[in-house]
């Protein structure tokens, strides 16, 4: 007796330099960062913006949610520069993680490597961009407005 | 509700690298407080134990620990906040306690952090942030905080100077706490360059001086009604406000990176429930994981308006002789971080202090004393107010 192998949606393993879930009901965020977009989702119902994306909203209860791409410019709300890493990140380094106020939700992420440093201040305008890792994964940076 | 106290309080010395099992490690600081209650293990109606998961072999401690310090048959519960696992054990206790369903509780915080390295200790830690959405960036720690610290120094104009002031004060109570796992002094030169001792780079603006050592140890506080206390001690200290609260996982969540959302709303609770304000308060343990946090403890708590908690440092007003003495322990900087015995070291300290029990570290007099533990970064967040 075989049992065919369902097959198993797990996109999200290839978001971040090491991925630690694969199961997610928002793995069309993948799909749509490998079209270059970095999207969050609204709700159908009641207007609620997510931003990281969520496929349930806790406002109103409903899972009825659209996607929107995260587009224009944020201002940097603060950053920090690592010179450790936790395993499996120590090929990255130095890195920056950083977070983008774009109004109605904010952004977390990195700042994109070739952004020279004394050029960050907190305050600037940034936008954010998909960008490929060196070992095939994707995330998305935050690039010069 | 009845009046609940804390009789009894204990913990291990917080050591680098612990030569024994969790079950031996809970056993120092359970022994200290049980003796310090005059209390039996037959006489404890319940214990909760406290840590957080992932750094031993050992699933499920709760049922291992109460086996080995004496407390079968009596029911055992195991809690989970990150970093303020066991000030949110001392939460559970006083509801068993003030509820009437238990007339006294153990509150057991353990942590043996040194069976990993320090790179898998950070990765852990890591993955107490949201683990979809930020971890895959290459998170830790020491980052997430160093991100609050240049927001406060962007909105505040706090410097570096002021982080590494709450270090050197933290060492110099570390080298009279005979319980600390840092003993040694700490200077402002030694943060001068970047290869000096604690100036060097960690995650920008935090350098090595600013991060608390990982420790393995382990705490226990003894709780009881007004009735057990009036029996067993002479000294009960009285738990006036206990307040906690939690924020969004993520950073993208928050409203306020200079500060933190839980320590404020905590506070607020906790001196509503005790019906004092921060002017009352005489001694102070707070959260200081990194010397950042133990800035932004200050502002959240009302010692100093937000943005001047580096007038208090700068002016030593928060040294044992100042006019709101912090950490005077040496706290997470200097005595360590075992994640699970954390906020039940501190409950300790404070309850030293109100007795009048803290040695070389004593406060003059003082009346009533907070905690503020935090758990993750700024994720969970409790603030206990005792008093004698
Ligand atoms: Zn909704």
């Amino acid at each position: 007796m075989s049992e065919k192998k369902k097959e198993v949606d797990d996109r999200f393993k290839k978001f971040g330099t090491v991925s630690f879930t694969s199961l997610t009901k928002t793995n069309d965020f993948i799909t749509n960062l490998e079209q270059g977009k970095i999207s969050g989702t609204r709700c159908k119902d009641c207007g609620a913006v997510y931003f990281p994306p969520r496929a349930d909203c806790c406002k109103c209860l409903s899972s009825n949610v659209e996607w929107f791409d995260v587009a224009g410019k944020g201002k940097l709300v603060t950053y920090s520069k690592l010179e450790y890493a936790p395993v499996g990140f120590g090929e990255d380094l130095p890195y920056s993680i950083a977070l983008l106020d774009y109004g109605t939700y904010k952004v977390f992420g990195r700042l994109a490597k070739d952004l020279p440093e004394n050029e960050v201040k907190v305050g600037m305008e940034l936008k954010t961009v998909a960008n490929k890792l060196p070992n095939g994964q994707l995330n998305y940076v935050f690039v010069k407005a | 509700m009845g009046k609940v106290a804390i009789i009894g309080v204990g913990q291990s010395t917080f050591v680098r690298s612990y030569p024994g099992s969790i079950r031996e490690l809970a056993f120092e600081g359970f022994r200290e407080a049980l003796k310090d209650s005059t209390m039996k293990a037959s006489d404890i109606g319940a214990s909760v134990v406290c840590s957080a998961p992932e750094y031993d072999k050992q699933r499920s401690p709760a049922g291992v620990l109460a086996e080995y310090l004496g407390l079968n048959p009596q029911p055992t519960f195991y809690v989970e906040t990150l970093c303020s696992s066991s000030s949110t054990g001392l939460k559970l206790a006083y509801s068993l306690v003030a509820s009437g369903l238990h007339d006294s509780v153990a509150v057991i915080g353990f942590q043996k952090m040194s069976e990993i390295s320090s790179a898998e200790s950070q990765e852990r830690m890591g993955r107490g942030a949201d683990i979809q959405w930020e971890s895959p960036f290459g998170t830790m720690m020491p980052a997430y905080y160093a991100m609050h610290a240049q927001a406060h120094m962007a909105k505040y104009g706090t410097t570096s100077e002021d982080l590494a002031l709450i270090r050197v004060k933290a060492a110099t109570y570390g080298q009279i706490n005979e319980k600390a796992v840092y003993r040694k002094p700490v200077t402002l030169d030694m943060f001068a360059t970047p290869q000096s001792p604690m100036g060097g780079p960690v995650s920008s603006p935090l350098r090595v001086g600013d991060c608390c050592a990982n420790a393995d140890g382990s705490s226990c506080v003894i709780v009881v009604n007004e009735e057990k206390a009036k029996a067993f001690s002479k000294k009960p200290i009285w738990i006036l406000g206990i307040g906690s609260a939690s924020t969004s996982v993520n950073m993208a969540g928050r409203d306020i990176l200079s500060g933190l959302t839980v320590a404020k709303e905590s506070a607020d609770q906790a001196y509503k429930m005790a019906g004092v304000t921060a002017k009352d308060i005489d001694v102070a343990e707070v959260h200081d994981c990194f010397t950042i946090a133990e800035m932004m403890a200050y502002e959240a708590l009302g010692f100093a308006k937000p943005g001047e908690g580096r007038d208090l440092i700068r002016g030593k007003e928060t040294y044992k002789e100042g006019s709101i003495p912090v950490n005077v322990d040496g706290g997470l900087l200097s005595k360590g971080h075992p994640i699970g015995a954390t906020g039940g070291s501190q409950i300790r300290t404070i309850v030293l202090q109100l007795r009048g029990e803290a040695g070389p570290m004593q406060v003059k007099d003082p009346k009533i004393g907070l905690v503020h533990n935090i758990g993750g970064v700024g994720l969970y967040g409790n603030v206990t107010i005792l008093g004698r």
